[in-house]
């Protein structure tokens, strides 16, 4: 009797907890579960006259489908292909980047040039997709200086391969400043007692790159690379999208594109919505696991 | 030691000239857009202009903002931009009040939370949704389906933890229940967070141009951003549904740019107030210990 009336006095006590966080339990059930129910018209064909109820059931033919049509490996391929080449290039530059900007002991140098280098990441692919269109095409700045020292003009947004590499280059510059942040609170963390008895020891101030600065980075290096893991199938929609053309979709398209160009521009629902399962299933797996491993290795939590 | 041997010297000297030819490399495409957009057409389309305006003037800005729907597009993205990050923020404070609360619920919440971090419907069935629930051609298709930001209520619990329990439970003496602990003691000791979220907010909304790409059928009622995209994306028009004479009209080098930079203004001017915050807030999640 004791118990239930203390029970019932708790949990008048917490209502307005419940309360206070019901708003936002509505949002993501409305916007974020519920879609998830959408997710068995990959397994039909979809007609929305019919809705998820009565449309016809036709198993896993989209997913046969998928990894038999040349179009859709290609662009697994592309996909993974990118992603994997920025995921790299986006460790490896940061990384390099703010081991020198460590090496700087003026203190108003070092905050101007975290101003500039900031900066790229906070504006959208769509204003950066205007200006390299623009800069990249061939009546382009780029392309008229190239023609200025008697080169030929290079494609870099209509030739495939100058297009990933166009793609990956770029998101590099937008990104690699920002991605330094993490390096640089990780090395201000540094005991400065082990740069002093490394000095002691005779160590030049590469050695003591090589032999305190780096080590003290590797949990943080190994964190950033297993979480970044999780992204094997992100190539970045917002990029490609602001910056590809029919000349390249058959090396720069990537799943996102992919889905909207087939779901949205061509009505196939169900088998772009395969198409995006797919992705999604591999990325919660790949997620999951990134996080063991970054728990593992860098004792990393979210909560 | 080491900083007065000559090779560490030189050393310094070349790091600076490298940092400050990439932090340059970093600016140089806007300079050069800026530069554009101040220039006469003609120099423009020749290519004479590289980063300062050859023969200035601002014919394109007028141009540009003389354009009626230029304009209510800018007027959509203000109001995105600030009834989102309201709508955003206000489920943001609550939910990461409660979720740093001990309760019995917390886990529950906590992974309710974080499972749409892991795992999503993807875009066809989202897309179905927000049609379905008719708000297609509104407003509200730009800001509910991403009014609950799970990143920023996780950042903003982590804030919210960091305040001394003793401060509530003195409240809570005093007769005070969450609501009012909340909003007289967690909120004010909490402004700078508050603030650098609800810039982020502001960011993103603003340069949020998809959803307005899918949810909004007419091109006249495109947020910025959106209008934007299809300007820039013009050359293939099986993704426009603007008709060629006005894409003829906003597709000129420099009124193009000068598009582009009213685009990105917002984002220059808040950024110094951002770069003030964000280092601060971003590692403040990432260290445990």
């Amino acid at each position: 009797m004791m118990e239930t009336k203390k029970g019932r006095s708790k949990m008048i006590r917490q209502l307005p907890l419940h309360l206070l966080i019901l708003p936002s339990i509505i949002g993501l059930f409305l916007f974020n579960y519920y879609p998830m129910a959408g997710l068995v018209m990959a397994f039909e064909d979809f007609k929305p006259r019919l809705g998820y109820l009565h449309s016809p059931w036709v198993g896993l033919s989209h997913f046969e489908y998928m990894f038999t049509y040349p179009d859709s490996v290609q662009v697994i391929w592309n996909t993974l292909l990118i992603a994997s080449l920025k995921i790299a290039a986006n460790i490896a530059v940061p990384i390099v980047f703010a081991l020198l900007l460590n090496e700087v002991r003026a203190l108003f140098f070092k905050r101007f040039v975290q101003t500039l280098v900031y900066l790229p990441h906070f504006l959208s692919w769509v204003i950066l997709g205007g200006i390299l269109t623009d800069m990249l095409g061939n009546k382009g700045i780029v392309n008229h200086l190239l023609f200025n020292l008697g080169a030929d003009p290079v494609f870099f947004l209509g030739n495939g391969t100058w297009f990933r590499i166009t793609v990956v280059v770029s998101d590099i510059w937008k990104e690699f400043g920002f991605s330094t942040i993490i390096y640089l609170a990780a090395m201000s963390g540094i005991n400065m007692s082990l740069y002093e008895a490394a000095e002691m020891d005779g160590a030049s101030r590469f050695k003591q790159t090589f032999h305190v600065t780096l080590p003290a980075l590797v949990p943080v290096i190994l964190v950033v690379g297993t979480l970044a893991l999780g992204n094997i199938l992100n190539a970045g929609f917002d990029q490609i999208f602001n910056l590809y053309n029919p000349l390249v979709y058959r090396e720069g398209d990537i799943i996102d594109t992919f889905v909207y160009r087939i779901g949205l521009m061509n009505g196939s629902f169900s088998f772009a919505t395969a198409v995006g399962l797919f992705k999604s299933a591999v990325g919660l797996v790949l997620i999951v696991l990134a996080y063991r491993l970054a728990y593992r290795f860098g004792n990393y939590r979210i909560f | 030691m080491y900083r007065k041997t000559i090779a560490y010297r030189w050393f310094t000297g070349f790091n600076a000239t490298l940092l400050t030819l990439i932090s340059i490399l970093c600016i140089l495409p806007l300079v050069h857009v800026a530069a554009v957009s101040l220039s006469s057409s003609s120099a423009a389309s020749a290519n004479q202009v590289f980063f300062w305006p050859v023969g200035f003037n601002a014919e394109a800005y007028t141009r540009t903002l003389e354009n009626p729907i230029f304009l209510h597009s800018l007027l959509k993205s203000v109001e995105r931009t600030l009834s989102g990050t309201l709508l955003s923020m206000a489920l943001t404070v609550t939910a990461a009040y409660v979720l740093s609360r001990t309760f019995s619920g917390r886990a529950f919440y906590s992974w309710f939370f974080v499972f749409t971090m892991l795992f999503n419907g993807g875009l066809i069935p989202t897309y179905l949704v927000v049609t379905n629930l008719n708000l297609t051609n509104t407003m509200w298709a730009l800001i509910l389906p991403s009014a609950v930001n799970v990143y920023n209520t996780i950042l903003m619990m982590q804030f919210f933890r960091a305040i001394p329990k003793e401060l509530e439970e003195a409240a809570h003496m005093d007769g005070a229940g969450y609501l009012r602990s909340l909003v007289t003691i967690y909120l004010p000791l909490s402004l700078p967070s508050l603030a650098t979220l609800s810039l982020f907010a502001m960011v993103w909304h603003w340069n949020s141009w998809f959803d307005g790409l899918i949810y909004i059928t007419d091109y006249r009622h495109y947020p910025l951003a959106t209008f934007l995209q299809t300007i820039i994306q013009g050359g293939d028009m099986r993704n426009t549904n603007i008709d060629p004479g006005t894409l003829q009209v906003l597709s000129e080098r420099t009124v193009r740019s000068s598009q582009i930079l009213i685009g990105a203004l917002p984002i220059l001017l808040v950024y110094p107030f951002l770069q003030r915050f964000f280092v601060h807030g971003l590692t403040m999640g990432a260290v445990k210990e």
